[in-house]
């Protein structure tokens, strides 16, 4: 019988799951705690923490500007792994799933890298430029060390999508459009189609990212699949309360934050 | 027998593969598949090479630099004339290779990156020719910096986007562009400048350059019936490097590859990416590349705009690591300095990325004997540097 992972065991439900995306230090480590805390507040189920990186290629101008904050602040893959004894500290309990492009893990290194999750009790993490021709090494690392290396699936994978969706663990990210991170207005009947066929093969709940931004959008995918992910909005949301930070209104900026997270994930 | 690369994971050795989001891992594969083809294909090579002829006046021609030699006292100094292609520099024999894939694909729509504008004229120009649309990204300085090369892009019929993510270098413009094909990959071909990015770019631009050095080995055998001793080329991404150093990689010719050292190596301010950078993964590519401690990706510095990118084409990485291509590096002013040499002994002025092999050649000539050879790729023009040529020389010539 297979051994639960410590992702699978804090996950409590497998589908309507709400992933949310911060980075790590945006704009500071602290308030990312914060944040972390009111997104459990609100239903979180996964945790995707994200690391700023300084050619991000897969992220659009929302998530850019995050990390150019978050840089500012010292933030790097090493303090952003560090921040997960903190979240739990302040009482994060569900899955934290590190985002880092491959750069700053190469020059950690792979044993390194998850010798690091494993001490700081990161339960997944998602590398968007390694694709699975180039993951090998690190998805046998990762399964090895009980650590789910969360895969990327996109309409345009075509001949590959079932290779991708019946290897994935954790969950599966699907990347509902073409592009890159953003907020869209609607969803396309070819991303519906495509979340079905995806959802034939992959025994892990299939979560839909890139463009969700809207209560609308996340009704209309957890019809069609088992999650969102929701990265560029929540920064906007993030963004919308950096005035009232800086003028030392941090409460208030945290309850309007929590107040529209809830309009977008429960209408 | 050297093994033939990139393998097909489209790596050289440890370095290169396609590091890119799952978005396009699709259109790359289109791309090599189409690429293929193409290169079995006799009529496509008949294509290349006639447009090659008729439009951008291959082959160019091979200089022998009298005055220099005579000058140095050393080595006899050749030089491979890419700055009499059409539009002043080597860029243009790939664009016309990957412009006319593009067409082969179907695909009406290029988009480019540039830093100093040659490949985005480049670009813009082979746009014109085959009639397709064109978008240049290129960084808010550069656009800044470089206000002739702009005009001339939009002269010529393309649309300039300006990239202000970053600090608005090459490097960004690089990632815009890839972002931008992320989006729009179905009825967009990418036409990259150099040989970087996943795979299969850095082969495809080697592929399209190799001409050069194709050519320079029949005129050199012709003019000298033997193969040069050492071959000088200057390297930012790389291409024209590329080009004229892989038909000689089975021979017994050295190769030199020169990078540009900016203020100094010792300085932060250079963009010498094998002599002080270390492994890593920018625009898609394992390679060498300038960062820090984290792994964030560093701001280069040259005088020459297209030496300025912190990476470097794979290859050349594995050419590095095998140490069959030794690598130099060349200050601003080396390369001001030899610019002016070349210039009043030959009456030719290079470009200042062309300077910077030329300066690594003349430091290594005067120590070589008189029946050695050596062969510089003049890999463009001046014409583009004359302001800060001026900033420079000014005082100097009145």
């Amino acid at each position: 019988m297979l051994t639960k992972t410590s992702f699978q065991g804090k996950l409590t439900k497998t589908e309507n799951l709400f992933i949310p995306f911060v980075v790590a230090g945006d704009p500071t480590p602290e308030l990312t705690v914060e944040y972390a805390k009111r997104l459990q507040d609100e239903g979180a189920d996964i945790l995707e923490l994200g690391v700023p990186y300084s050619d991000p290629l897969a992220d659009g101008p929302t998530i850019q500007r995050a990390a150019q904050r978050a840089l500012k602040a010292g933030m790097s893959l090493r303090k952003a792994i560090q921040l997960v004894p903190k979240l739990r500290e302040a009482g994060v309990e569900i899955p934290v799933v590190i985002f880092t492009y491959y750069n700053p893990v190469m020059q950690i290194g792979h044993e390194a890298l998850f010798d690091m999750l494993e001490e700081n009790g990161a339960e997944g993490v998602l590398i968007p430029d390694l694709p699975y021709e180039e993951s090998e090494e690190i998805r046998e690392l990762a399964e090895a060390r009980n650590i789910e290396f969360i895969s990327l699936v996109a309409p345009n994978s075509d001949q590959r999508i079932q290779r991708i969706a019946e290897s994935a663990k954790g969950f599966l990210y699907c990347v509902s459009t073409l592009g890159v991170t953003g907020e869209r207005n609607e969803m396309s009947a070819e991303a519906l189609s495509f979340i079905k066929r995806v959802k034939e093969y992959s025994q892990v709940p299939v979560a839909v990212g890139f463009g969700v931004s809207s209560y609308d959008h996340v009704k209309l995918v957890n019809e069609h699949a088992d999650g969102v992910i929701i990265g560029s909005k929540i920064i906007r949301i993030i963004e919308d309360g950096l005035e009232k930070i800086k003028n030392g209104e941090t409460e208030q900026a945290l309850n309007d934050f929590s107040s529209s997270i809830s309009t977008l994930i429960k209408g | 027998m050297l093994q033939v690369f990139p393998d097909i994971k489209g790596r050289f050795g440890d370095f290169g593969g396609k590091y890119v989001p799952e978005t396009l891992m699709g259109p790359l594969q289109e791309l090599e598949e189409a690429l293929d083809q193409a290169l079995e294909d006799p009529a496509f090579h008949e294509e290349y090479h006639h447009v090659l002829k008729e439009y951008s006046g291959r082959p160019t021609a091979l200089t022998y630099a009298d005055k220099m030699t005579d000058y140095l006292g050393g080595a006899k100094i050749y030089l491979k004339r890419e700055d009499l292609n059409h539009t002043g520099a080597h860029k243009l024999n790939n664009a016309i290779g990957q412009a006319l894939l593009a067409k082969r694909m179907g695909k009406e729509k290029i988009i480019a990156e540039t830093g100093a504008g040659q490949h985005g004229v480049a670009s813009a120009t082979v746009a014109a020719k085959f009639g397709l649309e064109c978008k240049v990204f290129m960084g808010e300085e550069d656009i800044r910096r470089q206000e002739l090369n702009v005009f001339r892009m939009k002269l010529l019929g393309a649309e300039v986007v300006p990239v202000t993510s970053g600090n608005g270098t090459l490097k960004d413009a690089t990632n815009e562009a890839i972002r931008y094909w992320v989006a729009n990959c179905e009825d967009h071909f990418y036409l990259i400048g150099s040989v970087v990015g996943p795979h299969p770019y850095p082969r495809m631009v080697r592929d399209f350059q190799r001409v050069i050095g194709d050519e320079s080995r029949r005129q050199f055998m012709e003019r000298e019936e033997a193969l040069p001793d050492r071959i000088f080329a200057c390297v930012g991404g790389g291409s024209n490097a590329m080009g004229i150093f892989y038909p000689f990689l089975e021979d017994d010719v050295e190769l030199i590859g020169v990078e540009a050292a900016g203020k100094g190596v010792h300085t932060p301010e250079h963009a010498a990416t094998l002599t002080k950078g270390t492994p890593g993964v920018i625009h898609g590519s394992k390679t060498y590349l300038m960062q820090d401690e984290n792994g964030q990706i560093t701001e280069p510095y040259s005088i020459s705009a297209g030496l300025d990118y912190p990476g470097i084409g794979p290859e050349h990485a594995h050419l590095f690591q095998t140490k069959r291509v030794r690598y130099e590096s060349i200050t601003d002013q080396e390369a001001l300095d030899a610019l002016k040499l070349l210039t009043v002994k030959e009456g030719i002025i290079p470009a200042i990325e062309t300077a910077h092999a030329l300066a690594q050649a003349f430091k290594e000539a005067p120590k070589m004997s008189e029946d050695e050879t050596i062969l510089i790729n003049l890999s463009g023009r001046g014409d583009k540097d004359m302001a800060t040529l001026m900033e420079h020389f000014q005082e100097e010539v009145e």
